[in-house]
């Protein structure tokens, strides 16, 4: 069989299987966040922390509640990495400096799961698996929660209604996270990850001794793909075999990655009772993974850089088993949903391959996007779209029944300029420091990619690195710490204002002027509008970068 | 009054969220974990720690992790290029970028090394050979390389080609399932399986 028959019928089976759950997860996902009732555990969980799971939150209120649970996360998890060598399982390991510490509570807490430390040699397990593990779950449940919110200001008429915060993660993460995660780590302990808190001391074949690491490595391992975190246990992140076994361990991951941000699109349509809509945004999400999928697997099967042409393949910071098929899918997957996990090092990729993943982050984590961050993300496009037709033909813009007014468009427009404007700034500084230069890992334009690689993936939630880059001064850690906070919850604020300024709208009526958001014309058109939005605002950088590279 | 408000609000919420966080850490940080442990230590011990290697009673490596076997009389299969010297606690790849020249010229001078050791032509050298694995520990090697291993394997250990061959070919994995990933020599249990000299 060759490997491109390989690799293709990898990709089925990954659609099938997608295709297979889609619809029955989607719509479960669909009833946990519209159903009434409490299972008996969580009404004891609500009593305890005190919540009225019944009550109604405005947006304000959610918004706040948003807020101060990421805030009391932040703080707990630096806690707890500053000082781990007061908990069990420690491996004698001193607590993370205060500005690891800062820059890696942010990180996990807003999702992103962006490392300026080396797991193995830097964290005990108990802050592995009791801190950041933890983050894992309930920052993409925060993610959704803020999605529903969306969908709920859309569901609405004349309501300040946005549903309950407290309601939506706890659901997330007991209704969907953990029973995924679960079956999920058992599974792929069976194919060869690991699940132990011991580290092993052997005697090496040719002399001397080697430590095989231990750690509760499958249970972290599925909800950071799961939850499209990215954080792994070891440096080497999903390229190590412990975390990513074997290519059938790899499909799994990736189907872990994708599941979520896929089958949201199903939710979505179910929620708003409009089906067609769910798949017109599928449509668009495939339109612009399958792009990036094929010029990455182009470039990087087809070995086109000056290192791979002279070894005879983009081997470099790739496993033997995985291969260029496989490291050149789960980087695109892992990019396009905000995860930022590695099964290869994105630095050596190609310079049309590693340019390819650096687009998938540019353009705002739709394609799929992020567990929940993914979905309003891309219905705020839409929003973007519909305006823009609205002012071809001179029409007030409307969508999925709400009139888009000043004060909503003034929300996306804040929302789509944020990130841009968080990159942009933060690049600008760090080239305008005289130490760059020296954190860079590769010379040239690789290396002003590396920059523009880490503020991209940091504000965009992403968490991926062209590795090779320093990020331990005390510059980049905080610069890039800002840039993930800033990344995450400008947009979150932004996101819940519009939906309550949408929920508090009625109604309007399709008429035959209204343009139908559910055809393949409007996926086109929403594509489009992606694609203008990032190349306007990335295509300068990009030129620098990768591009140079490219054609070097 | 309005901000007074707000900030009341976010306090009162912030501890609705501290509370929360406790329980969630105790649910998902430590009964999750710890019931994954459970399960896959009974149901599946070896893989669970890491499927330890043990010669003679004494455990010489993990089938999954890689190692460095370089020795004075080079009488082993070779892993890959490794960034962190397989060291089990630094897992790294590189990072170096596809046009860094100290990329182009430590491909080039791996393909020196092997092409004088092995005996064969640069052009003849598979490029998992002269490339560093993206864990630094990768445990296996193509077929390819592992081929290209046989005479000087043979010779330094006294041993015809044609038996170290089958070895290696009793040694080779295909795709899993038929279809996934690529086919591959697991380097430490090809090296264990090399009959003494």
């Amino acid at each position: 069989m060759s490997d491109t028959t390989s690799g293709l019928l990898t990709i089925l089976t990954l659609v099938v299987v997608l295709a297979a759950v889609y619809v029955p997860f989607g719509d479960y996902m669909a009833r946990t966040f519209t159903s009434t009732s409490h299972t008996r555990v969580e009404s004891r969980l609500y009593r305890l922390v005190g919540v009225d799971p019944d009550s109604p939150q405005t947006a304000r209120s959610y918004t706040v509640s948003v807020l101060g649970f990421s805030v009391v996360s932040i703080v707990a998890l630096y806690a707890i990495l500053v000082g781990q060598q007061a908990l069990p399982f420690g491996r004698d390991l001193p607590g993370m400096p205060w500005d690891m510490g800062i820059n890696t509570a942010v990180s996990f807490v807003t999702n992103t799961n962006w490392q300026s430390y080396a797991g193995e040699s830097t964290l005990g397990f108990a802050a592995q698996a009791g801190g950041l593990a933890v983050q894992n779950f309930l920052s993409a449940a925060v993610g959704m929660a803020v999605a529903v919110a969306l969908l709920r200001g859309f569901m609405r008429t004349r309501s300040d209604d946005l549903g309950n915060f407290w309601v939506d993660l706890v659901r997330t993460t007991f209704r969907i996270l953990l029973p995924v995660a679960f079956v999920a780590a058992i599974l792929l302990v069976s194919f060869g990850a690991i699940q132990n808190f011991a580290d092993h001391t052997v005697n090496a074949v040719a002399g001397g001794t080697q430590v095989v690491p231990g750690g509760p490595v499958a249970s972290q391992e599925v909800i950071k793909e799961l939850g499209t975190n990215g954080g792994g246990f070891f440096n080497a992140n999903s390229a190590h075999p412990f975390e990513n076994p074997n290519p059938l361990s790899n499909l799994l991951e990736m189907f872990l990655i994708l599941v979520i941000p896929i089958s949201l699109t199903r939710t979505v349509g179910t929620m708003l009772g409009r089906r067609k809509q769910g798949l017109a945004v599928l449509g668009a999400m495939t339109v612009m993974i399958g792009a990036a999928l094929a010029v990455a697997t182009w470039a990087e099967a087809g070995g086109h850089s000056q290192a791979a042409r002279l070894a005879g393949g983009a081997m470099e910071g790739k496993e033997t088993q995985l291969g260029t098929w496989a490291s050149a899918m789960f980087g695109v997957f892992t990019t396009g949903t905000s995860t930022g996990a590695v099964n290869a090092a994105h630095d050596s990729f190609t310079p049309a391959g590693g340019g390819t993943v650096l687009v998938n982050m540019m353009l705002g984590e739709v394609s799929p996007g992020g567990v929940g961050a993914g979905i309003y993300g891309i219905l705020i496009m839409a929003i973007l779209t519909v305006f823009i037709a609205g002012l071809m033909v001179g029409r007030t813009p409307e969508i999925l029944g709400k009139k888009i007014g000043t004060k909503e468009m003034t929300y996306v427009a804040l929302y789509t300029l944020s990130v841009p404007a968080i990159i942009l700034v933060g690049v600008g500084t760090a080239i305008a420091l005289g130490s760059t230069p020296d954190a860079m890992g590769n010379p040239g334009g690789h290396g002003f990619s590396e920059v523009v690689y880490a503020f991209t993936s940091a504000a965009n939630n992403n968490g991926s690195a062209f590795g090779g880059i320093t990020v331990t001064s005390h510059f980049f850690q905080i610069a890039l710490a800002l840039a993930m906070l800033l990344g995450r919850f400008v947009p979150i604020v932004l996101v819940l204002a519009l939906a309550g300024s949408l929920a508090r709208q009625g109604k309007v009526p399709t008429t035959a002027g209204t343009l139908p958001t559910h055809t393949p014309l409007f996926t086109g058109l929403l594509v489009g509008v992606i694609l203008l939005i990032t190349g306007l605002t990335f295509f300068p950088a990009l030129a620098l970068g990768p591009l140079a590279e490219a054609l070097a | 009054m309005n901000r007074l408000h707000l900030s009341s609000g976010f306090v009162r919420q912030s501890l609705v969220g501290l509370k929360l966080l406790v329980v969630m850490t105790v649910v998902l940080g430590v009964v999750y974990p710890a019931a994954v442990w459970g399960i896959s230590q009974t149901a599946f011990h070896e893989k669970a720690n890491g499927q330890i290697v043990s010669v003679d009673g004494k455990d010489v490596g993990s089938k999954l992790i890689g190692q460095n076997f370089a020795t004075k009389d080079d009488d082993l299969f070779h892993g890959r290029p490794s960034a962190g010297d397989y060291d089990g606690l630094a897992s790294a790849p590189s990072n170096l970028g596809p046009s860094n020249p100290d990329l182009l010229s430590a491909i080039k001078k791996r393909q020196a090394t092997i092409a004088a050791i092995e005996g064969v032509d640069v052009a003849d050298i598979p490029a998992d050979a002269v490339t560093a694995s993206g864990s630094g520990l990768d445990p296996y090697i193509s077929p390819e390389y592992a081929r290209l291993q046989v005479p000087r394997v043979a010779k330094a250990r006294g041993l015809t080609t044609g038996a170290i061959e089958k070895l290696v070919a009793d040694h080779t994995d295909g795709r899993q399932l038929g279809f996934l990933g690529e086919p591959k020599v697991n380097v430490l249990e090809l090296n264990l399986a090399l009959p003494d000299r």
